[in-house]
């Protein structure tokens, strides 16, 4: 009995160890391996949906996705820890040396708390408002009450972003609550009735997402391209990619690929 | 047939090669947490770096100022509340509860002690966050929250510690104390607990040096902002939350890795003092 179950354990192993995991054991027509990303949380869902599409064509092929933001993504992919590093800034000067892809362009909003009655602020409000310049609600037309900044921490992509079309000049003042992730700002923002946070459009709800420069914060008027936080989001490898890792990139940036970043809320490619 | 001493010769050279091999890890540790730290002490001067109150990548400049202050005031504040907290509950544990009720809350205590402090991180995000910021104002993730939150998961390390201490006083010091005609209270405040004293207070310094070292649950309800508190209700910012928070987003062998990493050298200094305190205040008497 007991010979037995240890000999379909092995089996069992033996099995997984003869199945190809490595990506240049592909042959033939179908491909096979394992492709590793990791990187900006702004990418996380539009990778998942990716892999999980990519993977039905091609059942012999993992993609696993991991977060860690966009800083992550570049350090690990230039190290060869993954084979795709996700990143939703572009590469800065130091990292320069990784082959970017863009696969998507995603809008950053700027979300309060849903029973918060300011619809609306200018790029200048929102910037004096992280500086610390304008620290009531009553000052931009809410309700008398502070205003309670949430931020992700340096080195994420989407504050990246934020700074550079939003804050210019200005620094993120020391007394906001500083976060690690989309996700964990969209929680504080929905449940703090003073909040102010800064995310990924794929990361509103329960949250209301601001007018800026009077231009609603939609899908539509980020494509149309008249909303002004727009920012591209990559993937990066380093150096030219082999399969399958080239025949996911260019799967993501396909006419398929890109219906499956509209799905999703983000914005796709061509315009 | 393997003549006995031969055994004896290979066992107790195992044992020696194990126990070394466990001192070459933290001889290791020290010695990786130098060279990448002591680079960042260097890079931005130990006094700018030690007292300095600014921290920004785009600047370059990193000051732990703000850090080291959050780590003492989140440490203080506990132990305030954890100390007197846990000792009372040792002298129930050790003296006042009946065998059956401490049958069952000592291995509950332990137990406690086991629970991962991600998981007292998250219940103080989900539930006590919003609590502090309904009933007593400010955004909830604060000082004040990082304390309950590290009370909490301190106290049975306490607990349990200061339970032995208690329990490792003669019985005749307090069978003396009664024969005297001490009340039982009497016996238990003057010559129990002064007994005791010295296991009492190196328990207290090694949960000190639990609370300063806790990273991911105090990340997770404290506000990590780069600015003094002014009040309990204010986010603060501790020095491991803030290695918790910027080292996925660091390189590696740059100066913001350096900086961290001198983070984590002031971190060491604090634990050493808080152990050596414990080591020597727990010896004395004997």
């Amino acid at each position: 009995m007991k010979v037995k179950r240890l000999l379909i354990t092995l089996i069992i192993l033996g099995s997984l160890l003869v199945a190809p995991t490595d990506s240049t054991m592909a042959a033939g027509d179908e491909l096979s391996g394992t492709i590793k990303e990791d990187g900006s949380t702004s990418v996380l869902p539009l990778a998942e949906a990716f892999a999980l599409r990519f993977m039905k064509l091609h059942p012999r092929v993992r993609v696993i996705y991991g977060g860690g933001g966009s800083g992550t993504g570049a350090k690990d992919c230039a190290k060869g820890q993954v084979d795709i590093g996700a990143t939703s800034r572009e590469l800065k000067i130091s990292e320069a040396d990784l082959i970017s892809y863009p696969i998507a362009r995603d809008g950053v909003a700027i979300i309060v708390h849903k029973d918060n009655p300011v619809d609306e602020l200018s790029l200048g409000e929102v910037a004096r408002v992280y500086a610390g310049e304008i620290t009531n609600w009553e000052e931009v037309g809410g309700k008398s009450g502070k205003i309670r900044l949430y931020s992700r921490e340096e080195g994420s992509g989407t504050r990246d972003v934020f700074e550079s079309k939003v804050m210019k000049e200005k620094d993120i003042s020391g007394r906001a609550y500083f976060k690690k992730s989309n996700g964990e700002i969209q929680t504080a923002v929905a449940r703090d009735p003073g909040s102010i946070g800064y995310v990924s459009l794929g990361y509103i709800e329960g949250t209301k997402a601001l007018s800026i420069e009077g231009v609603k914060c939609t899908v539509e008027s980020c494509k149309k391209g008249d909303y002004p936080l727009v920012r591209r989001l990559y993937f990066h490898t380093k150096g030219t990619p082999d399969e399958p890792v080239k025949a996911f990139i260019d799967f993501c940036r396909s006419e398929e690929g890109q219906k499956i970043v509209e799905q999703l809320d983000y914005i796709p490619l061509t315009l | 047939m393997m003549p006995r001493y031969l055994v004896d010769k290979i066992s107790r050279k195992a044992v020696l090669l194990c126990a070394l091999a466990s001192f070459f890890i933290l001889v290791l540790i020290v010695v990786f947490i130098f060279r990448d730290g002591m680079a960042g002490f260097i890079e931005n001067g130990i006094g700018a770096f030690l007292f300095g109150t600014d921290w920004s990548l785009k600047r370059g400049e990193y000051g732990v100022g703000v850090m080291i202050l959050g780590s003492i005031s989140v440490t203080l504040g506990t132990i305030i509340i954890a100390a007197p907290l846990s000792i009372t509950c040792a002298i129930f544990l050790a003296e006042i509860a009946p065998p059956e009720v401490r049958e069952v809350v000592r291995p509950a205590i332990d137990l406690l002690v086991g629970i991962p402090s991600v998981v007292y991180g998250l219940m103080g995000m989900v539930w006590l966050v919003p609590l502090i910021r309904d009933h007593f104002g400010g955004g909830g993730y604060s000082l004040l929250a990082a304390i309950v939150v590290l009370t909490i998961m301190v106290l049975p390390t306490i607990i349990s510690l200061s339970e032995d201490s208690l329990r490792s006083v003669p019985r005749h010091y307090k069978e003396s104390a009664l024969a005297l005609g001490a009340t039982d209270w009497q016996a238990i405040w003057r010559v129990l607990l002064p007994a005791a004293r010295p296991g009492i207070v190196s328990a207290i310094i090694l949960g000190m040096g639990r609370v300063i070292g806790e990273s991911m649950a105090c990340y997770m309800v404290i506000g990590n902002a780069f600015a003094f508190p002014s009040s309990v209700l204010d986010p603060s910012r501790t020095l491991t939350s803030n290695i918790v928070g910027q080292v996925e987003e660091a390189a590696y062998g740059s100066s913001h890795m350096h900086a961290l990493f001198a983070c984590g050298i002031v971190l060491l200094v604090f634990i050493f003092i808080f152990n050596s305190v414990s080591f020597t205040m727990g010896r004395r008497e004997g």
